[in-house]
Order: structure tokens, then sequence, then C-alpha cells
């Protein structure tokens, strides 16, 4: 992804911000996960689903760091999608969810940040002065 | 241990204070934010090797893993926002290390609950 002259790469002023709380998050989740595969047969699902979230916030912390908008828009779609539906799964069937996962009740181990944070990415790349999401 | 952690506390809501104004007055973090970030990493430094000696000490019970992960890990969360932070010369910026500081006193009480699984 070329630097235009004048063009605002997805990763400066309020994306700074944006990016480093991804990459704690994505940080927090791969060594969470990790962790997890070491003893994944206690409860496979929601350790899956953990290194399912890391892999998420690894690509989209990368996708904003570096500009690439329809990557980043695509994993932050992916992961509203993964937190609602993990979400809710983790309080209907709690019989597939012995210990928690990291999207497990909303993101209630990291104070919430997980299910808000896709709401504030898709602000930034959708708001009305961000440069259009290039379709290939 | 205990001690230490309440001492980073202090540090962390002194430095976090500091950020504010700066960000409050839109401009790139101050000479006494940098020196509170140093002071911090300095303490995040003597954790470090405080609950390395307690780990290598007797610590059954505590999951070994992950208590080295968040001390290595808060070792590294101030260096990459300050490198991370350095090219954006506006409140942004600034906004960066608020949220590395504001992490540290997570990774305090991971550490707490984690060691008090010991027996």
């Amino acid at each position: 992804m070329s630097e235009v002259a004048g063009r605002r790469s997805t990763a400066d002023g309020f994306g700074r911000v944006l990016v480093f709380v991804y990459g704690v998050l994505a940080f927090a989740a791969t060594g969470r996960a990790t962790f997890e595969l070491t003893k994944f047969s206690d409860a496979p699902v929601p350790y899956a689903l953990s290194a399912l979230a890391a892999l998420v916030y690894i690509v989209a912390t990368w996708a904003l760091a570096t500009d690439r908008r329809s990557v980043a828009l695509a994993a932050i779609l992916f992961e509203l999608a993964g937190v609602l539906a993990v979400g809710i799964t983790s309080l209907v069937a709690t019989d597939k969810f012995p210990d928690a996962s990291v999207w497990s009740d909303f993101g209630v181990g990291y104070g919430f940040v997980p299910l808000v944070l896709p709401f504030v990415g898709l602000w930034w790349l959708l708001r009305p002065d961000a440069e259009p999401v290039e379709t290939q | 241990m205990t001690v230490l952690a309440w001492g980073l506390g202090v540090l962390v809501v002194l430095v976090a204070g500091v950020l504010i104004v700066d960000i409050v007055r839109d401009r790139h973090s101050s000479n006494l934010a940098f020196w509170g970030l140093v002071a911090l990493e300095a303490g995040l430094l003597v954790q470090f090797v405080w609950g390395l000696v307690l780990v290598i000490d007797d610590h059954t019970g505590v999951p070994v893993l992950p208590y080295l992960g968040y001390l290595i890990g808060a070792l590294f969360i101030l260096p990459i926002a300050f490198l991370w932070s350095a090219s954006e010369k506006s409140r942004s910026g600034t906004a960066v290390l608020l949220v590395a500081v504001l992490v540290l006193p997570v990774l305090s009480v991971r550490l707490h609950d984690l060691w008090s699984t010991h027996v």
C-alpha cells in the first residue's frame, strides 16, 4: 500500500491509539491462547475460540497499522460477529464452555473492551471523512 | 511484592495525570511525563527481578508460565508504546502512552491473582 502524498493512513492520528489497543489485545489473546493450547482437551471449544480471537486481533492490528483498509474492515466485521456470537453462545450453551474464552460473556474478562472495540474500529474506517475502502 | 505493587500503582496514577494534562492541552507528552515513564519502567524491572526470585523459590500451585508471561510482558509495553507514539506529534501520540500506562495495573492485578494460588 503506497503512501500517497497527503493521504492519511489508518495508523495516523486517532488510529495510533486504535492500533495500540488492538496490539495489546492481540498480545494478550495470543499469550492466553498459547497457554490454553497446552491443556486443550480440558475445554476444546472455548480454547479453540480463544485462538481464533487471537488470530483476528493479529490480522486487525497488522491491517490497521499498515493502512490495508479492506483487510482491516473484513477483520473488524469478523471480530464484531465473533464477539457477539461467542458472547451469546457462552451464555446459552454453558455446557460447551467449561472454561472461559477471550470472547466469553462478550469479553467480560477484558472489561468489555472486545465488545466496544469493533464499533470504534468500524467508525474509524467508515467515518464520512475517511478515505474510501478500496474494492478489488 | 505488595509494597512494590502499591508503589507502582501510585506512580501509574501520577504519570497518567500528567499525560491527561498533556492530552487536554493537545500536545506531545512533556518531559515530566517522559521521566515518569522512565521511573515506571525502572519499577517494572524491579518487579521482574523480584517476581523471578519468588518463582524460582517455592511456587507450589502457581502457574509458572502465565506468571512469567505477565512479568516479561510488562517490561515491553512502555518501550513499544514509546516507539509507536514517537512519530505521532499530536495528542494521539500522548494517548497511546496513556493507554499503555493504564494497562499496567491490570497486569499487576493478574500477577497478584496468579500468585494468590500459592499454597
